[in-house]
């Protein structure tokens, strides 16, 4: 641990870049499609469609590509989910749909229904048709707040129905967590951006950059200025590990060194590590680590304070951690950083065990790790700057929302990871076009 | 083991699968090749008068099922496109090499006793086992009045027949075309005749797909298309339909029979013997898989036999045509009634909706506690056999019989029959 962290970029040649951050899974070929759509059985009342969050008609797409109707397929899935597309890339389908497919209980291999869903909305992407158009408008005008998937699919749903939306967006580009968050190599060749374009292509949506709640805008400004407001700004700050030396060099936020990679479009630019050391158990967590180690770091090791099934990363995401060399450890927690003329240089665990009560206790045993990089991805929180003064009630860290997604504020609604529900675009997706058409009936009203 | 060796109309092979007239037997290279890996026999590619015949191309069509290939199969295709010097050469060479295989040679000629007189002579020299008459060829040349067109006029088929049995000592062999409303006209026909066999079935009429962007009829040769012959998998069940019919009936006598239609496994073979046929005669599986598969085949059909006691082909050989009868002669007191196993159900819903939607709504769909369960109301179920045909879990549904001893009735005794009525009046 003596000597200095070795932090740098270009730790590989130039060529293995584009192959690290190339689509994980490569699309299914026609032929390929055709036999695994053969495969669903066109289950009557579908368990997969109850899987979905967003009850996409699961088996109909499904036919629809055995048949070759691609389009009508495509629509099946974007009628139900505006970001059908990424979420054939990003969602855990081995906990959602295919996990309850009838093939996995028959045989243990489920339809590939992420995939098919892949392949279906690609072939309406390439042939550049935009399926949606708008009605006459309303007059009525809604803000918007975060042009991420729960924002972005509010804002699609109510252009739907005529009004004109205006969706304001803190970063310099939209598209959220999927332009932002989610690792390259799951949305490659700058499919966000793709989709966003598409789902503006239906007009009526204006998008405002560099907008923030807090900074630029208040809520009460936003009320005063349209008929409604959603807020899908999802959770802009991140928990902290609570250790001395948090603010050494080299110990890094995942989610901000994840921004900068998806941002960056010469990957061989950013700095890593020869030695990496995640703490956390999410899709972050993940996916920093297999990312730091697809940038060349020589050893990556997650830690995680309880064990496997206590993930929040599923089997399938843990499995490909391992099958990039990430060594995952669990059952540990971080208790000291250590730091050399204010660089991290390596952490100390804690050994966990599960105590007398199931919570967690330390067992004494102690181990550390050396580390130039030292990557939190321990959970992300509300921004409480973007809150003060809107009298938003809040609970348990999340804004209190009803059945209909609105919020304590009249005239608010809101949806995403600003509410209570699992952190998957999926959801996000389901609450936008919930209160879209919580918004619509309001409206109509 | 079982012993494979077979022998029908006088014709012996070391097993019962032989390859059809078709593109696989149409030289010596093909047939050869055919023997090294085990085929029983072949009838040679149908052999017409010099000069020979001009194909075109594209020659083939076929219906791909949810992703699998061929399970139908159409051709265009004509007889040999290569002088009968040449043919009967190779057939000569090969018998003489191969002396221990069937060799039949299919024949195509005018209708004229002469060209038939003619031509049977050459075959006889050639050492040939026997002569295969294609009055079954749907396409092409029945235009030119010969296969089918002669296959679908049940007097051409006997003077033929009769003209081939007075100029050759050969068996004779007719082939059937499945394009006729009864069979039972040209069996009896060719019976009539004096054909030593019939083999059948011949291709189909068919029009496999249509090109939606040519507007034309697969296969489109230059923008337009003709019917070809259908085969494959897709036809066996008419192949058996039309074999049972002949096996049982009085006035074929009993006639051998060359089964033909879609024959792939040895399974279809042994069902195709169970209702009568002696060989077994395979096309479009060789012309999928190569000839390979013939291994399967032998090895397969053996092993069955053996697990049933059976020694010989002619153990089993129409062992199902007493069990062949008419809809009237069933049985209307018996009585089944599906059975859903919970523990092998998958929770598809596919039994559910075929019986909701389409039958006898005789299944209850109900959940509990998140497991979907599919329940058989009896007094509803009319034991149709739906369900299970849609299940996809083998096994899962079963039909299980509750006639509770009633007597075999049939329908003319059934007291809803006013006919059967009127007679104990």
């Amino acid at each position: 641990m003596g000597e200095g962290a070795d932090i740098r970029g270009g730790r590989l040649p130039a060529a293995a870049y584009d192959e690290n951050f190339a689509d994980l899974q490569p699309p299914l070929a026609k032929k390929e499609a055709v036999v695994e759509a053969a495969r669903c059985y066109f289950c009557y009342d579908a368990p997969c469609v109850q899987a979905c969050p967003t009850a996409i008609d699961i088996p109909s797409f499904i036919r629809k590509i055995q048949t070759g109707n691609l389009k009508g397929s495509a629509l099946d899935i974007l009628e139900a989910n505006i970001m059908g597309g990424t979420c054939s890339r990003v969602c855990p389908t081995e906990v959602l749909c295919e996990e309850v497919c009838v093939r996995t209980v028959q045989e243990g291999k489920p339809v590939r229904i992420g995939r098919l869903q892949r392949y279906a909305t690609d072939a309406l992407f390439a042939t550049g048709v935009r399926p949606f158009t708008r009605p006459a408008a309303t007059g009525r005008r809604i803000a918007v707040v975060g042009a991420g998937p729960a924002g972005l699919a509010c804002a699609h749903a109510l252009a739907r129905q005529g009004h004109d939306v205006v969706v304001y967006e803190c970063r310099a580009k939209a598209g959220g967590l999927n332009e932002h968050g989610i690792a390259a190599y799951k949305m490659a060749n700058d499919f966000a951006a793709q989709e966003v374009a598409f789902i503006l292509g239906i007009g009526g949506i204006e998008l405002r950059l560099g907008h923030a709640l807090g900074r630029e805008l208040t809520l009460e400004a936003l009320r005063r200025d349209h008929d409604a407001v959603f807020l899908g700004v999802g959770l802009g700050a991140t928990n902290r590990l609570g250790l001395a030396g948090e603010d050494l060099s080299g110990v890094l936020d995942a989610v901000d060194y994840i921004e900068e990679l998806r941002q960056s479009p010469d990957k061989a630019s950013l700095p890593v590590g020869r030695h990496i050391v995640v703490i956390g158990g999410g899709n972050t967590a993940v996916d920093i680590a297999v990312q730091t180690k697809r940038l060349g770091a020589e050893t990556v090791t997650l830690v995680y304070r309880r064990g496997a099934g206590e993930m929040g990363a599923t089997g399938h995401e843990q499995e490909i951690a391992q099958l990039n060399g990430v060594l995952i450890r669990h059952w540990a927690r971080p208790v000291a950083l250590e730091g050399v003329d204010g660089r991290v240089a390596g952490i100390t665990f804690e050994h966990t065990r599960r105590g007398a009560a199931g919570g967690l206790e330390g067992t004494g045993e102690r181990f550390t790790l050396a580390a130039d990089q030292v990557f939190k991805a321990i959970g992300q929180t509300l921004l409480a700057d973007e809150l003060a003064g809107s009298g938003l009630a809040i609970d348990s860290g999340k804004l209190r929302v009803d059945d209909e997604l609105r919020t304590s504020v009249e005239g608010v609604w809101a949806g995403g990871d600003a509410v209570a529900g699992d952190d998957l675009t999926v959801r996000a997706v389901e609450d936008g076009k919930r209160a879209a058409r919580s918004i619509d009936r309001a409206l109509r009203n | 083991m079982a012993d494979l060796r077979c022998t029908i109309a006088g014709v012996k092979s070391p097993n019962p699968f032989w390859l059809a007239s078709a593109p696989p037997t149409d030289k010596a290279y093909n047939v050869v090749r055919a023997f090294r890996a085990g085929w029983g026999g072949v009838v040679w590619k149908t052999l017409g008068e010099d000069p020979p015949i001009v194909n075109v191309s594209s020659r083939y069509g076929a219906v791909h099922f949810r992703g699998n290939r061929m399970a139908g199969f159409n051709n265009i295709e004509l007889i040999t496109d290569r002088t009968l010097e040449v043919n009967l050469r190779e057939i000569t060479e090969v018998k003489r090499d191969w002396p221990d295989r069937a060799m039949i040679v299919s024949l195509m000629v005018p209708c004229e006793e002469a060209s038939w007189r003619a031509i049977l002579a050459r075959v006889e020299a050639t050492g040939a086992d026997g002569v295969e008459l294609n009055f079954g060829c749907p396409h092409g040349m029945s235009e030119r009045g010969m296969g089918s067109a002669v296959g679908q006029v049940p007097e051409y088929i006997e003077m033929v027949t009769r003209w081939c049995k007075q100029h050759t000592r050969m068996p004779v062999f007719v082939k059937l075309t499945p394009n006729v409303t009864n069979i039972l006209a040209p069996a009896r026909a060719a019976v009539a005749g004096g054909a030593d066999a019939v083999s059948l079935i011949n291709t189909i009429n068919s029009i496999t797909a249509v090109d939606l962007d040519a507007m034309a009829p697969e296969p489109v040769v230059n923008g337009k298309g003709a019917h070809g012959g259908y085969c494959g998998p897709a036809v066996k069940p008419i192949a058996l339909c039309m074999v049972a019919e002949i096996a049982r009936d009085l006035d074929c006598a009993g006639v051998p029979i060359s089964g033909i239609g879609g024959i792939e496994t040895w399974r279809d073979a042994a069902e195709f013997m169970a209702l009568g046929a002696g060989s077994a005669q395979v096309c479009t599986a060789a012309m999928h898989y190569g000839f390979k598969i013939v291994e399967d085949m032998a090895d397969g059909l053996a092993n069955w036999m053996d697990e049933k006691g059976y020694a010989t082909l002619d153990d089993f050989r129409g062992a199902a045509v007493g069990n062949y009868t008419d809809w009237g002669k069933l049985d209307m007191n018996y009585d089944i009634k599906a059975r859903i196993s919970d523990e092998l159900c998958i929770g598809c819903g596919l039994c559910h909706i075929a019986c909701e939607d389409t039958s006898h709504q005789a299944i209850r769909f109900t959940q509990d506690a998140g497991k979907r369960r599919f329940t058989v109301i009896d007094a509803e179920c009319v034991g149709c056999n739906l369900c299970m045909h849609v299940c996809p879990v083998e096994g899962c549904i079963t039909m299980e019989e509750v006639s509770q001893g009633r007597p075999y009735m049939t329908w003319a005794e059934h007291p809803r029959n006013l006919q059967s009525q009127k007679a104990a009046e």
